[in-house]
C-alpha cells in the first residue's frame, strides 16, 4: 500500500495543457514534484512595460533573468528611476525615523496598494519634498530656539546662583568668611580670598575701599557637570593659585539642542586680578567648552536682568511649544500614510529594478525579457499582462514566446502553511532537482512518527500537542504580532510539525503505555499472580511471573500496547529493549525500502530505464534479501516461540529460541548457528539454512551488478553510437548548438548531459555510489537503533525524575505533606516541561531529521536544484521591512 | 497461539479504515493528494506500530519479576487472585492496616 500509491500521483512530463480540467489534475500533485517550469521569452511595449511587470510582481509567478550581465549597474536604462526611488526612501525613513522619535503611532492598516504609475511618481517625490523640507526646516527653528532657551536658562541659573556668592560676600561679616575660609582656606586656591579676608579685617569700608583698589575682576559661566574637576586643576595650573573659583551645580538637568539628550552642567564665577589673569581664564574656559555670560557687577543690574530673562524665556517657551505643536501635526499626517508610502516606493523601484534587466530591441519601442513561469500558471501569467496592457492604454498586446533551453529549471514547490514548515525541512537539506520525487509530503507523517518513537510519552505528547494546538488555533493574532523572538519564531513556523509530534508522540505513548512514566491498566493485564505460596511470599523478595500459559500467562495478550504488568518489573528494561530494538529495525528498513521505492518512481519520470535496471532492481534485492529477511526473522520468533509448557515443546521455548541477530550475522559469514543439543536445530524454520544461502549469494551478485553494469552498458552504448555516423552526429549536434545560442541569448550553452562525461569518471561514481550503498545498507540499519536508543532514554529519565522528585513529595505524611506536594510537584513539572520535553525533544527532533536527512533520503533524493525565485511584491516588502526592523 | 482475534480486528479495521477508507472519500481539491498521503501512511505506521507491540507480547519468553511489596499490592489493588488474599490474608492486613477482604 505505501509503496505502489505514490505512483498514480506522478505526473508525465507528456500531459500538457490541454484543457483546464487538465491543468487541476496536474496542480493536485504539484507537492509530490516540483512545478513543471518553462523559459519564456516576453516582449512588452516600451509604455506598457511598467504596467505589466506591475502586474506580474502583484502575481508573484516570474522569475525574471537578467539580459545584460556584464552592463554595470549604472549604465542600465532606468538608473535614474532606481536613483530617484531610493531618494524618495531615503526621504521616507527619515520621516519615519522622526515619527518614531515622537513616539507616534504608525497606522498600519495592512493593505497593499497598487504600484502608482510612473508619472504619479512625479507628485510622491514633490509630497516627499515637501514634508521633508517642511520638517527640517521646523527642526532648525526647534533647535535654534532651543539654543536660545538654554542659554537664558543657563543665564537665569547664573544669575540666581551668583547671587548667593555675592550675597555672601556683601553680607558675610567676619563670620562668614571664617566660615569661607574653614572651607577654602585649606587649599592655597583661596589666596585671592585671603587677601580678601585681610581687607575685610579693615571693616566694611575698608572691604569697599580695598575692593575697589584690588579690582577684582570675575567671570560667570557654565560648565559640563564632570568637567569640573579638571577644570579646576587646570586653572589652578595655569593661573598659579591666584584665582578663586566658586562653584555651584544646577540640579535639573539641561537638554542639549543639538542631540537631544539631558545633560546635567554647574554654574562657575572665578574671581581673579588683572587683565593677564583674565585672558588666561577666558582661554581656559574656552578650551573647557564653558559658555561665559555676561554678569552685572550691581545687584541691581543684575535683578533687572533676571526679570528680562525671565520674560524672554516665557516668550520663548509659546514659540517653542507652538513650533512643537506645528511639528506633531506634520508627523501625525504623515503617519496616517507613511506606510503606504513605503509599500509605492518600494515597488516602484522594484518594477525599474526588474525593467533595467530587460533587453531593449533594435527598434527601442519594445523591452525583451527572458522569464521561467510555472507552466500550469501561464494563463494566469497571461491575463495579467493583459491587464496590464489595458491598465497602460497600450493598443499592442505583449507577446509571451515559450523557449527551449538546455538548462535546468529552477524548482518551485507549491506549498500552503501547513506544508511549507516540512518542506522547509527538505530544502534545508538541499533544494529538489528539477522536477525530481520532493520527500516533504511522506515527511508529513514519517517526520513526527519517527519522532515520536523516541519520544514516546503520552503525558509530554500531551503538552506538546496542547502547545501546537494553541499556536495552530491562535494562529493570526499571533502571526500578526510579528515577533523579533528567533526561538519563538522558529517555534511558531513549526507549529504543524509540534502539534503532528505530538499527536503522535501520545500514540506512542499509549502504546508502550508511559505516561510520566506510569501505566495506564485500561483492559487488565494479561499477567495474574497465581502459584506463590506462603512460604515463597515469606522468603523471596522478588517473584518471576512464569510465561507458561497455564502459570502466571493468561494466554493472549494486553489488547493495545504494553501490558501495565511491565511497568512494574524490575526486568521491565530487558524486556522492553528487546522489543523496542526490533521495531527500530522493523521501522528503519521499512523506511529504507520506501526511499528505494522513490528512486523507482525517479527513473520511471526521467525514463531512465538502464538506472532502473542496474540500481534499482539490485538495491532492491540487496536490501530485501538480507534485511528485510531479518525483519521476517523477528516476526516468525514473535509468532513461533513461545515458554514451553512440556519437554515436547522444547524446541519452540524459551530456551531453545535463537538470537536474531546471531542468526543473521552467521547468515553473512556463512557460519553455522551453535545450538543447545535438546534444541535439535538452531533453525526457526525448515530449509533455512539452504534458503539463507540462496538469499545471501544472490544479494553478493548484486553488488558487482551494481558496480560494473551500468558504466559497461554505457561504454558498450557509445561504442555503437561511435561507429554508426560520426558525420551525422557531428551535423545534428552543429545546429543545435547554433540554435540554443539563438535562442538562449546570452546564457551559453553549458550543461551537457551525462553522455559526454568521461568513462573513468563513470566508473568511479558508479564505484562510489556502489560502496555507499552497501555499507550504507548496514550502517543506515544500525543507525535506526537510535530509535531505540533515545525512546529507552527518555522513558528512563521521566522514571528517574519521578522517583526522585515527585514520589518524595508524594511520601511526606500530614498537612505538611500538602505544602511539600506543592513545592515540589513545582519543581517537578518545571522540570518535565524544560528537560524532558524541550530538551528530549529537541534531541528527539534532531535524530529524526537525521534519519530523514541521511538514511531516508539518500535512497533516491540527488538535492542538486535551485530554487525559483519569483519576482513578486510580497516576497519584496516583507523582506524589506524585515531587514529595517534588525538594525 | 497467544493471539485474540477481537483486538486484532477491531485495531485492523480502525487503521484500515483511516488509511484505505477515508483516502477514498477526500473530497476533490487542490490538496487531495497530499491528504491521501497523510492517511495511509498514518494507518500504516500506527497500525504497524501497535501491531510490532501485540506480536510482541504474544508469546512472552520471560515474564515480569516483581518486588514482594509490588505483589501485594497488585494482588489487592487489581483483585488478580482472589486465592492468595485467602492464603495470606494475615500478611495482607499486615501490609496494609486497613484492608478489609
Amino acid at each position: 500500500m505505501l509503496m505502489s500509491k505514490p505512483l498514480s500521483f506522478g505526473h508525465g512530463p507528456q500531459q500538457t495543457l490541454k484543457c483546464v480540467e487538465v491543468h487541476k489534475i496536474v496542480k493536485m500533485g504539484s507537492l509530490f514534484r516540483s512545478a513543471e517550469m518553462t523559459l519564456c521569452q516576453l516582449f512588452l511595449q516600451s509604455e506598457a512595460a511598467y504596467a505589466c511587470v506591475s502586474e506580474l510582481g502583484e502575481l508573484g509567478l516570474v522569475q525574471f533573468r537578467d539580459l545584460n550581465p556584464d552592463v554595470n549597474a549604472f549604465q542600465r536604462k532606468f538608473v535614474n528611476e532606481v536613483r530617484r526611488c531610493d531618494e524618495m526612501e531615503r526621504k521616507l525613513r527619515y520621516l519615519e525615523k522622526e515619527i518614531k522619535k515622537d513616539g507616534i503611532p504608525m497606522l498600519d492598516t495592512g493593505e497593499n496598494p497598487e504600484a502608482p504609475q510612473p508619472r504619479e511618481m512625479i507628485d510622491l517625490e514633490a509630497t516627499f519634498e515637501k514634508l521633508e523640507n517642511e520638517l527640517r526646516e521646523v527642526n532648525q527653528n526647534a533647535e535654534a530656539l532651543k539654543r536660545n532657551f538654554l542659554e537664558l536658562t543657563e543665564l537665569k541659573q547664573i544669575l540666581r546662583k551668583t547671587q548667593v556668592f555675592f550675597d555672601e560676600a556683601v553680607a558675610g561679616g567676619n563670620v562668614c568668611h571664617q566660615a569661607e575660609l574653614s572651607a577654602y582656606g585649606g587649599s592655597q586656591m583661596a589666596d585671592p580670598s585671603r587677601e580678601e579676608e585681610q581687607v575685610t579685617l579693615l571693616g566694611e569700608e575698608g572691604l569697599r575701599a580695598g575692593g575697589q583698589a584690588l579690582k577684582l575682576g570675575f567671570v560667570a559661566g557654565v560648565i559640563l557637570r564632570e568637567r569640573i574637576p579638571a577644570f579646576e586643576r587646570m586653572l589652578w595650573r595655569a593661573c598659579r593659585g591666584n584665582v578663586f573659583l566658586r562653584q555651584a551645580e544646577i540640579e535639573t538637568p539641561l537638554e542639549d539642542p543639538s542631540s537631544g539628550d539631558q545633560v546635567y552642567k554647574s554654574v562657575f564665577i572665578i574671581f581673579f586680578q588683572g587683565d593677564q589673569l583674565k585672558t588666561r581664564v577666558k582661554k581656559i574656559c574656552e578650551g573647557f567648552r564653558a559658555t561665559l555670560y555676561p554678569c552685572p557687577e550691581a545687584p541691581a543690574d543684575r535683578r533687572e536682568m533676571a526679570m528680562g530673562v525671565m520674560t524672554r524665556i516665557e516668550d520663548l517657551n509659546t514659540v517653542l511649544g507652538q513650533t512643537q505643536d506645528h511639528r506633531h501635526r506634520v508627523l501625525v499626517a504623515a503617519a496616517k500614510n507613511i506606510k503606504n508610502w513605503f509599500v509605492k516606493v518600494r515597488k516602484i523601484k522594484a518594477i525599474y529594478h526588474t525593467l533595467n534587466l530587460f533587453n531593449l530591441d533594435v527598434t527601442q519601442k519594445c523591452l525583451i525579457a527572458e522569464c521561467w513561469v510555472p507552466v500550469l500558471d501561464l494563463e494566469n501569467i497571461q491575463l495579467a499582462l493583459r491587464r496590464g496592457t489595458e491598465r497602460s492604454g497600450s493598443s499592442v498586446p505583449p507577446i509571451l514566446n515559450k523557449m527551449d533551453t538546455p538548462e535546468d529549471p529552477p524548482t518551485y514547490n507549491h506549498t500552503n502553511k501547513f506544508t511549507s514548515a516540512f518542506q522547509t525541512l527538505i530544502d534545508s537539506y538541499g533544494i529538489a532537482s528539477y522536477r525530481e520525487m520532493n520527500p516533504a509530503p511522506y515527511t508529513i507523517i514519517t517526520f513526527p512518527f519517527l519522532f515520536a518513537v523516541m519520544f514516546g510519552d503520552l503525558g509530554h505528547g500531551c503538552l506538546m500537542a496542547l502547545f501546537g494546538a494553541w499556536m495552530v488555533i491562535n494562529e493570526k493574532p499571533l502571526a500578526a504580532k510579528k515577533s523579533d523572538n528567533e526561538i519563538w519564531n522558529i517555534f511558531f513556523g513549526g507549529r504543524y510539525i509540534i502539534l503532528l509530534m505530538g499527536l503522535f508522540s501520545m500514540y506512542t505513548g499509549f502504546i508502550y503505555n508511559d505516561i510520566f512514566s506510569k501505566s495506564l491498566n485500561l483492559f487488565g493485564p494479561s499477567w495474574r499472580i497465581f502459584n506463590i505460596s506462603n512460604a515463597d511470599l515469606k522468603s523471596k523478595t522478588v517473584f518471576e511471573l512464569d510465561a507458561r500459559a497455564d502459570q502466571n500467562y493468561l494466554g493472549t495478550s494486553y489488547p493495545i500496547g504494553m501490558d501495565p504488568a511491565w511497568q512494574l518489573a524490575t526486568n521491565k528494561i530487558i524486556f522492553q529493549n528487546s522489543f523496542k530494538m526490533k521495531i527500530s529495525i522493523i521501522l528503519g528498513i521499512i523506511h529504507m525500502l520506501f526511499g528505494v521505492v522513490m528512486s523507482l518512481f525517479n527513473h520511471l519520470y526521467f525514463k531512465n530505464r538502464l538506472s532502473i535496471l542496474t540500481e534499482f532492481i539490485p538495491q532492491i534485492i540487496f536490501l530485501t534479501f538480507l534485511f528485510l529477511y531479518m525483519v521476517l526473522l523477528m516476526f516468525i520468533k514473535w509468532f513461533v516461540y513461545f515458554a514451553n509448557i512440556s519437554d515436547d515443546d522444547i524446541v519452540y521455548g524459551t530456551r531453545c529460541a535463537p538470537s536474531i541477530l546471531i542468526t543473521f550475522i552467521n547468515m553473512v559469514l556463512q557460519k553455522a548457528t551453535p545450538y543447545e543439543p535438546k534444541c535439535k536445530t538452531s533453525n526457526m524454520f525448515a530449509g533455512q539454512i539452504g534458503l539463507q544461502y540462496l538469499l545471501f549469494y544472490i544479494a553478493m551478485i548484486c553488488v558487482p551488478w551494481m558496480l560494473l553494469a551500468k558504466p559497461v552498458l554505457i561504454m558498450r552504448k557509445r561504442k555503437q553510437a561511435h561507429a554508426y555516423s560520426v558525420t551525422h552526429q557531428q551535423m545534428a549536434s552543429a545546429t543545435e548548438n547554433g540554435d540554443a545560442q539563438q535562442t538562449g541569448g546570452g546564457t551559453g550553452g553549458h550543461g551537457e548531459g551525462h553522455d559526454e562525461e568521461p568513462l573513468g569518471e563513470i566508473f568511479i561514481h558508479q564505484a562510489i555510489h556502489t560502496i555507499e550503498y552497501v555499507l550504507g545498507s548496514v550502517s543506515h540499519t544500525a543507525s535506526y537503533l537510535r530509535l531505540w536508543a533515545l525512546s529507552l532514554a527518555h522513558a528512563q529519565l521521566s522514571e528517574v525524575l519521578w522517583n526522585m522528585v515527585l514520589s518524595k513529595g508524594l511520601k511526606v505524611e500530614g498537612w505538611p505533606g500538602g505544602i511539600a506536594l506543592y513545592v515540589i510537584f513545582a519543581f517537578w513539572a518545571s522540570l518535565t516541561v524544560s528537560i524532558l520535553v524541550l530538551m528530549e525533544g529537541l534531541s528527539a527532533f534532531l535524530h529524526t531529521l537525521r534519519l530523514h536527512w541521511v538514511e531516508f533520503q539518500s535512497k533516491f533524493y540527488m538535492g542538486a536544484g535551485y530554487m525559483f525565485q519569483p519576482f513578486s511584491f510580497e516576497v519584496i516588502l516583507d523582506s524589506a521591512s524585515q531587514s529595517k526592523e534588525e538594525p | 497461539m497467544g493471539a485474540s482475534a477481537i483486538p486484532f480486528i477491531i485495531f485492523t479495521v480502525i487503521w484500515a479504515g483511516v488509511g484505505g477508507f477515508l483516502p477514498m472519500v477526500v473530497p476533490k481539491g487542490p490538496n487531495r493528494g497530499i491528504i491521501q498521503v497523510i492517511l495511509i501512511l498514518t494507518g500504516v505506521c500506527c497500525w504497524l506500530f501497535w501491531l510490532c507491540c501485540y506480536v510482541a507480547q504474544m508469546n512472552p519468553l520471560i515474564g515480569p519479576k516483581l518486588d514482594r511489596n509490588t505483589v501485594l499490592v497488585v494482588a489487592k489493588q487489581w483483585g488478580i487472585e482472589i486465592l492468595i488474599v485467602f492464603h495470606f490474608q494475615s500478611d495482607l492486613t499486615k501490609a496494609f492496616p486497613g484492608y478489609k477482604p
